[in-house]
């Protein structure tokens, strides 16, 4: 059959792309046609549906580098919002329904009630009426679940609760049109269909607010999605023109005005605004950007006009990246989950066995009318169990904890990695851009008799020129600063951890700590005491040598964060060890960690040694955490226990650490153990729950009780249980949304 | 002992074993992905409920979810750090690329539901 069929593709920039994917669908057997619009970024394809599958041309296109987005992915979101609703609907429907004639049922044969009842309701051929829809109508969902189940040889909820109604509900039949026989036996003319009906529709109600709430555990989500701005003020050709977000491309121009949202992530290129950056970063307050600062799609503009160059778009902003996340972490398993795994495979058969032995027992010893005990209490054995409670008290919590964590800036790669956080016992900082601002500035510039000031700071610049350390900037900038001229560089080397050397000027220059002057035996011994000096100040002092004799001293220092100091504390006071380590030395480390208040450093650790240092620590049967920039430490973040990067929302850092933090204020790491704590905290308490609830009632509906207090559970109580049980797992699980961390 | 409790504890037991036996001893035959997908279908379960699929392969794995259930209304795949929403009747193609041979599970939402997928 021909069919011609639009379809959205996405990764297309330009129209040499057009000609790719046209030439590649072409290629199909089966397509005749293929038409592919750069502006609306849709292909038309006619194609023989009996020769040519629509994975087939998602393959062709694919194939060449771009994607087709199909329909059910199109419309998924909003799909499932409808579905959803129209679900609820119904069900609402259902529980009035079945509550309303159950009521009238009850009415009609309650003890204590039945004196007040016309004597219509108390009539079982009416009651048999009333319930029949109740039954089968509202009831049906158990049925539908439980046959294909049963095809299948699974059990899930659905086949207890229909085992336990459809047994209420026959034998009350069986009362109503053989009465006689009841009779015969020696029994009373009694139905049950009050027990089928509210049964039913006291779980219907419990489904039905379990639903409401289940939805809300993944609201975030949704609240991350409903961030992306929809459209985009592009400018092309000298004009502004209003685009779908969907077609702003790389490169594209974009105005963004106060107030308004930024739509993609960008570069500025003019102007310079104050912008809130709270739904991304959780840091309330806003943040200045200027010309050359990046800015991120979905955060507000607050003051200022701008235009920016748009560098990421569609999946690879930031935002993308952490609704990709965020949804990983939420499909994700943690380790705990898995005994609740284990027991709610074997848990609705084992259920099924003991409703059979609560049968049996209470039939051949139980008291008189014994099939009347027997019949209702395995009825409530199979309405009470509930594995429901079970399956949700892990992943709601982990949906809550996951997504309200990263309204706070603070990512979490997996269940398992939220689950480990709490067990946190030493936690190590990088010092430089995680400690520190990552920007140090030279403080003092000491030079011998021989040399002056600008000359030494002239000669270090115009060596570290070709360096890229972080301190090296710090001199170039200072050299700059002073509009100093450099001198070429000739043999130039880096010593990874010592320095640099090189000719400068004719002169064989040597740059760097204290280590590379050992190497090349250079003498310090005058200097000694100023260097200490220095270094006691938590200044890294750099030497410079010439032609093998030292030349003079160049003191950096590196700004502590200001979150730093309260961001360690609120660690310490958790009871957390925290460690800093550096490539500085000792008497420098110490000197900015006693600002801090930390007691241990890890002094002139070279960048690739601190891997090993974390697995040092590990040794000690310490759980740790090690916080960098996720850039130049991974191998670090990722041997820790749980790696944590700090300040960032890049791919690369998200890639290595287990928990990103989008803001750069300290005190996230223990608001993210905080998160950890109190979602593990959330998860015990839903798991004791749910398995103290079955342990303890399931007996209690088999009778155990009887023979001491004459204690029996009604089914009618035991589906107010049940239905109760699995609201409270998910209640509690929300609860965590109001959490302060 | 009368004649009709022996009778209910004949059953009661015949009842237990076959309960047993139905649930907990059923074969898992896999079934082979043929070519690069394999289309589930959610109905009271999972349809094939056993899947071989090949180490290091991309596959697809088509979901068609035709139980109203809301049980089922959720597909989550764990180790691949995968949760799921099945509309009714669409069907929904989740990709995975498994990198170490073993058994991984997918289950409904509430885990009630077993599938599983084995990487061989």
């Amino acid at each position: 059959m021909k069919t011609k069929k639009t379809y959205p593709i996405k990764g297309m920039h330009c129209a040499s792309c057009v000609t790719l994917i046209e030439k590649s669908l072409s290629r199909v057997p089966g397509i005749s046609n293929a038409v592919v619009n750069l502006a609306t970024e849709k292909a038309t394809v006619t194609y023989d549906s009996d020769t040519c599958s629509e994975e087939q041309i998602a393959s062709a296109v694919s194939n060449v580098g771009y994607k087709v987005v199909m329909d059910e992915e199109l419309g998924s979101q909003d799909d499932e919002k409808m579905e959803k609703e129209k679900e609820l609907k119904k069900l609402r429907l259902k529980v009035s329904v079945s509550l309303f004639l159950g009521g009238l049922i009850l009415w009609g044969s309650f003890p204590g009630l039945i004196n007040t009842a016309p004597e219509l309701l108390k009539s079982f051929w009416v009651q048999l009426l009333l319930a029949t829809p109740v039954q089968f109508w509202a009831g049906a969902e158990f049925y539908k679940a439980t046959i294909p189940a049963l095809k299948h040889r699974t059990a899930n909820m659905d086949t207890l609760v229909a085992l336990g109604t459809t047994v209420a509900y026959l034998y009350s039949a069986f009362v109503t049109f053989f009465p006689d026989i009841v009779m015969g036996l020696g029994l009373n003319i009694m139905p049950y269909f009050d027990v089928a009906t509210i049964v039913i529709g006291l779980i219907l109600l419990g489904r039905y607010f379990e639903a409401r709430a289940k939805g809300q555990t993944s609201e975030a989500i949704k609240k991350l999605i409903g961030l992306q701005a929809k459209t985009a003020r592009v400018i092309r050709n000298g004009k502004e023109i209003d685009l779908p977000i969907e077609q702003v491309i790389i490169g594209n121009v974009i105005r963004v005005r106060p107030g308004e949202k930024i739509p993609v992530d960008g570069l500025i290129i003019e102007g310079e605004s104050s912008i809130d950056e709270s739904m991304i970063t959780g840091e309330s307050m806003p943040v200045d950007k200027l010309k050359g600062d990046t800015v991120v799609g979905a955060t507000l503009n607050k003051t200022g006009t701008f235009t920016y160059k748009a560098t990421k778009i569609g999946q690879d902003t930031m935002l993308a990246q952490i609704i990709k996340l965020v949804q990983e972490a939420q499909g994700s398993k943690a380790p705990i989950q898995r005994i609740a795994d284990m027991i709610s495979s074997y848990f609705v058969p084992i259920v099924i066995m003991l409703a059979l032995v609560t049968f049996a027992v209470w039939y051949v010893v139980g008291p008189s009318p014994a099939i009347l005990f027997a019949m209702l209490n395995m009825v409530a054995v199979l309405i009470i169990a509930c594995p429901c409670a079970m399956g949700l008290a892990t992943p709601t919590a982990i949906m809550v904890g996951t997504g309200l964590g990263a309204e706070k800036g603070i990512l979490i790669k997996d269940a398992e990695s939220l689950e480990i956080a709490h067990k946190i016992t030493t936690i190590i900082f990088d010092k430089t851009g995680t400690l520190t601002k990552g920007k140090p500035e030279v403080t003092d510039i000491i030079a011998t008799s021989k040399i002056t000031k600008d000359e030494l700071l002239k000669l270090a610049a115009s060596i570290e020129k070709g360096s890229e350390h972080s301190l090296a900037e710090a001199i170039v900038k200072q050299a700059e600063k002073k509009h100093l001229i450099l001198h070429k560089v000739i043999k130039f080397k880096a010593i990874a951890g010592h320095g640099v050397q090189g000719k400068v000027a004719k002169k064989a220059v040597v740059f760097g700590n204290r280590r590379l002057m050992e190497k090349d035996n250079i003498t310090l011994i005058s200097y000694l005491k100023q260097i200490e000096k220095l270094e006691n100040e938590g200044k890294t002092v750099m030497m410079l040598a010439v032609n093998g004799i030292l030349a003079g001293l160049i003191a950096v220092a590196d700004t502590l964060k200001d979150s730093a100091k309260a961001g360690v504390e609120a660690l310490q006071s958790k009871g957390i060890e925290v460690i800093m380590i550096t490539g500085d030395n000792q008497r420098t480390g110490k000197a900015i960690a006693e600002k801090l208040g930390i007691k241990k450093v890890l002094a002139e650790v070279l960048p690739d040694q601190k891997e090993a240092e974390v697995r040092k620590i590990q040794k000690e049967g310490k759980i740790v955490a090690m916080v960098g920039d996720g850039i130049n430490d991974s191998p670090a973040l990722a041997a820790a226990d749980v790696g944590i990067a700090m300040g960032t929302g890049t791919d690369v850092a998200i890639e290595a650490a287990d928990i990103t933090l989008i803001n750069k204020d300290l005190r996230s790491v223990s608001a993210a153990i905080e998160l950890s704590r109190k979602t593990m905290r959330t998860i015990r308490m839903n798991l004791f729950w749910a398995f103290g609830y079955n342990i303890l009632l399931i007996p209690v509906a088999m009778g155990v009780l009887y023979p001491f207090f004459h204690i029996l559970l009604s089914p009618i109580f035991a589906s107010a249980a049940m239905a109760t049980s699995s609201i409270s797992v998910v209640t509690n699980s929300l609860l965590l949304k109001k959490a302060k961390i | 002992m009368t004649l009709d409790k022996l009778l209910v504890i004949a059953f009661s037991i015949l009842g237990i074993a076959f309960t047993y036996w139905f649930f907990l001893m059923k074969n898992e035959k896999a079934v082979a992905v043929k070519g690069n997908s394999i289309d589930i279908t959610v109905d009271g379960g999972y349809q094939p409920e056993v899947i071989s699929i090949p180490n290091g392969q991309t596959t697809k794995l088509n979901f068609i979810r035709k139980d109203p259930s809301s049980c089922l209304e959720e597909v989550v795949l764990g180790d691949f750090k995968i949760r799921k929403y099945l509309p009714l009747n669409k069907k929904v193609t989740i990709e995975i690329t498994p990198k170490k041979i073993g058994e991984y599970t997918f289950t409904c939402d509430m885990n009630m539901f077993h599938g599983k997928l084995k990487v061989v």
